[in-house]
């Protein structure tokens, strides 16, 4: 337990459509801490993200982020990386402008660029390893180039609780570790939590603190050690679940969660 | 019809050229707002995917005036109510893509009948009906162009003043929501802002015309730029061209404006196109 927590939920509880996903959920955030949230299509992963920044609500229970209730829709403090769509190729903005979003996308008044704002913005296109790309028109990028860009817009407000909703989906190998090294850089250096929705533990694997795992309307809280193995996921499903090692990867078999569906759901929640 | 008709219907004001501009400059100045107007929305219309919806409420607005003209009150306000309705509707019924395509399915020709009704039954001059599809500026009078002006400068400073959250609204809504953009706010505003310039241009150009203005110098400002300001100066220069190009050279002879403006913005689209398409090659081929 501690005071300083960025993210503290107590007893919450979501509904869809009058039926109940899951409820009685306790989960602490520490700084410095990365926690990866596995499950899957439908359990309402991406709503628990949506829920800390307040552009959802829960059915019962209460979410403490960066030390104050969650009240109003959205919280500019808390960095929010979603996951990787191809932008349009005719969109008319260069890659700094995406990482310029972060900065000052939410302020009304003549858009007219500070001297501050440029430097916040190169800086930041520095730190995510896209300087050379930033004035390239942004619907030229490739998804990984993109994704560092929105990684860079994620983190304008250098913020102490990170949220992650797929990052990787739809990467390469090498742009998957780029992106999850930017993301542990952020957590080392600022200390921050960080909240991970994926599908494929992988990427992270090593460099995960503790999973909350969700399916079938419960969940499972702890070291990936504890959650990933066959007893606990054939518990948590009710149905035979194997976790398989091989080559330093980890497979789970048999967990109902097809890869296609997924993409689906990830649509369908936002809607 | 023979030649001498052609000409004389392309170019028989030469002659009293001075004249007749000093009579429709309040016009030119309508055009001219609107076109600038027009190219910036537009960069908007194109990256949220509403050229149909632009279609949608120039429909209605075209039946918000024609029903003013029936019962005898002002056309320019019965342009704005009509337009204004048919946002909102498409604003609060539409907010998915998919959704919305369907409400301006419905609201479309139900706009049109409504206005070829109230048309059908008006008495007037005939040529003021016509007009409101087709667009006859010079026909407006200059009261009304005063109301036009300045509802154009209105649009464009509120425009500028919520560029920077509709351009993160219109680029990726989940990611400004989270960031605290009000983001239903932006886009009702967003779709007012539309309405009123649609009824600007429904008397300018007429409702069926619309999109030569709010849709064409954005696409062709598209295919040659990509830069945050680059994009909207450039659809913002087309469209001002476009429109006092028009003015300008339908008053040289009696044909109606709407067709010089749609030209001169067709030609631009064309000539845009085809730097585009070079540009692509040579990247390409570099």
């Amino acid at each position: 337990m501690s005071a300083a927590a960025p993210l503290r939920i107590h007893g919450a509880a979501l509904e869809r459509g009058g039926r109940e996903l899951w409820s009685g959920l306790d989960l602490e955030v520490e700084p410095g801490e990365l926690v990866a949230v596995l499950g899957p299509s439908g359990s309402g992963k991406t709503t628990l993200l949506r829920a800390i920044l307040g552009l959802e609500r829960l059915s019962a229970g209460s979410i403490e982020a960066l030390g104050e209730p969650v009240r109003r829709a959205g919280n500019r403090h808390i960095g929010y990386i979603p996951q990787q769509r191809p932008l349009p190729r005719e969109t008319p903005l260069r890659g700094r402008d995406i990482v310029g979003l972060g900065v000052d996308g939410h302020r009304l008044g003549l858009p007219l660029s500070r001297k501050k704002d440029r430097a916040r913005i190169d800086d930041l296109l520095e730190a995510v390893g896209a300087t050379a790309f930033g004035d390239r028109p942004v619907g030229l990028l490739s998804g990984g180039e993109q994704q560092r860009l929105r990684v860079g817009q994620a983190l304008a407000d250098n913020p102490a609780l990170l949220l992650c909703d797929e990052p990787l989906t739809s990467l390469d190998l090498a742009n998957q570790q780029a992106v999850v090294r930017l993301i542990d850089r952020h957590r080392r250096e600022r200390d921050a939590a960080v909240l991970l929705v994926t599908h494929d533990i992988n990427p992270v694997l090593t460099r995960v603190d503790r999973i909350l795992y969700i399916a079938n309307g419960r969940f499972t809280l702890g070291t990936p050690d504890e959650v990933l193995t066959t007893e606990t996921l054939t518990a948590l499903y009710g149905a035979p679940v194997y976790v398989v090692r091989a080559g330093g990867q980890l497979i789970v078999v048999g967990a109902p969660d097809a890869d296609e569906a997924h993409h689906h759901h990830h649509d369908e929640d936002h809607a | 019809m023979n030649w001498s008709d052609v000409g004389n219907a392309l170019f028989g004001g030469v002659s009293q050229y001075g004249a007749i501009l000093e009579l429709v400059q309040n016009s030119v100045y309508a055009g001219a707002i609107l076109g600038l107007v027009g190219g910036l929305i537009g960069v908007f219309v194109m990256q949220r995917d509403m050229a149909f919806a632009v279609h949608g409420i120039s429909e209605l607005s075209f039946a918000g005036a024609a029903v003013a003209l029936l019962i005898g009150v002002d056309v320019v306000s019965g342009s704005i109510v009509g337009s204004l309705i048919a946002a909102a509707l498409i604003g609060v019924l539409g907010a998915r893509a998919r959704d919305r395509n369907s409400i301006i399915g419905v609201l479309m020709p139900f706009g049109l009948g409504v206005g070829i009704l109230a048309l059908s039954l008006y008495n007037g001059r005939s040529a003021t009906r016509f007009s409101l599809l087709t667009g006859q500026i010079v026909s407006v009078q200059s009261g009304q162009l005063g109301w036009l002006v300045a509802i154009g400068a209105v649009v464009l400073v509120a425009l500028l003043l919520i560029w920077r959250p509709l351009r993160f609204d219109s680029l990726d809504p989940q990611s400004a929501a989270a960031r605290g953009v009000n983001t239903t706010a932006v886009s009702l505003v967003f779709m007012l802002l539309l309405g009123l310039i649609v009824a600007v241009a429904v008397h300018i150009i007429g409702a069926l015309l619309v999109m030569a203005l709010l849709v064409t110098p954005a696409a062709a400002a598209m295919r040659v730029a990509s830069g945050p300001l680059s994009v909207p100066v450039l659809a913002a220069l087309f469209g001002f061209v476009s429109a006092v190009g028009g003015v300008l050279l339908a008053v040289a002879g009696t044909l109606p404006v709407s067709p010089y403006i749609t030209s001169i913005s067709f030609l631009i689209y064309l000539v845009c196109r085809v730097i585009g398409a070079r540009r692509d090659r040579t990247t390409r081929a570099a």
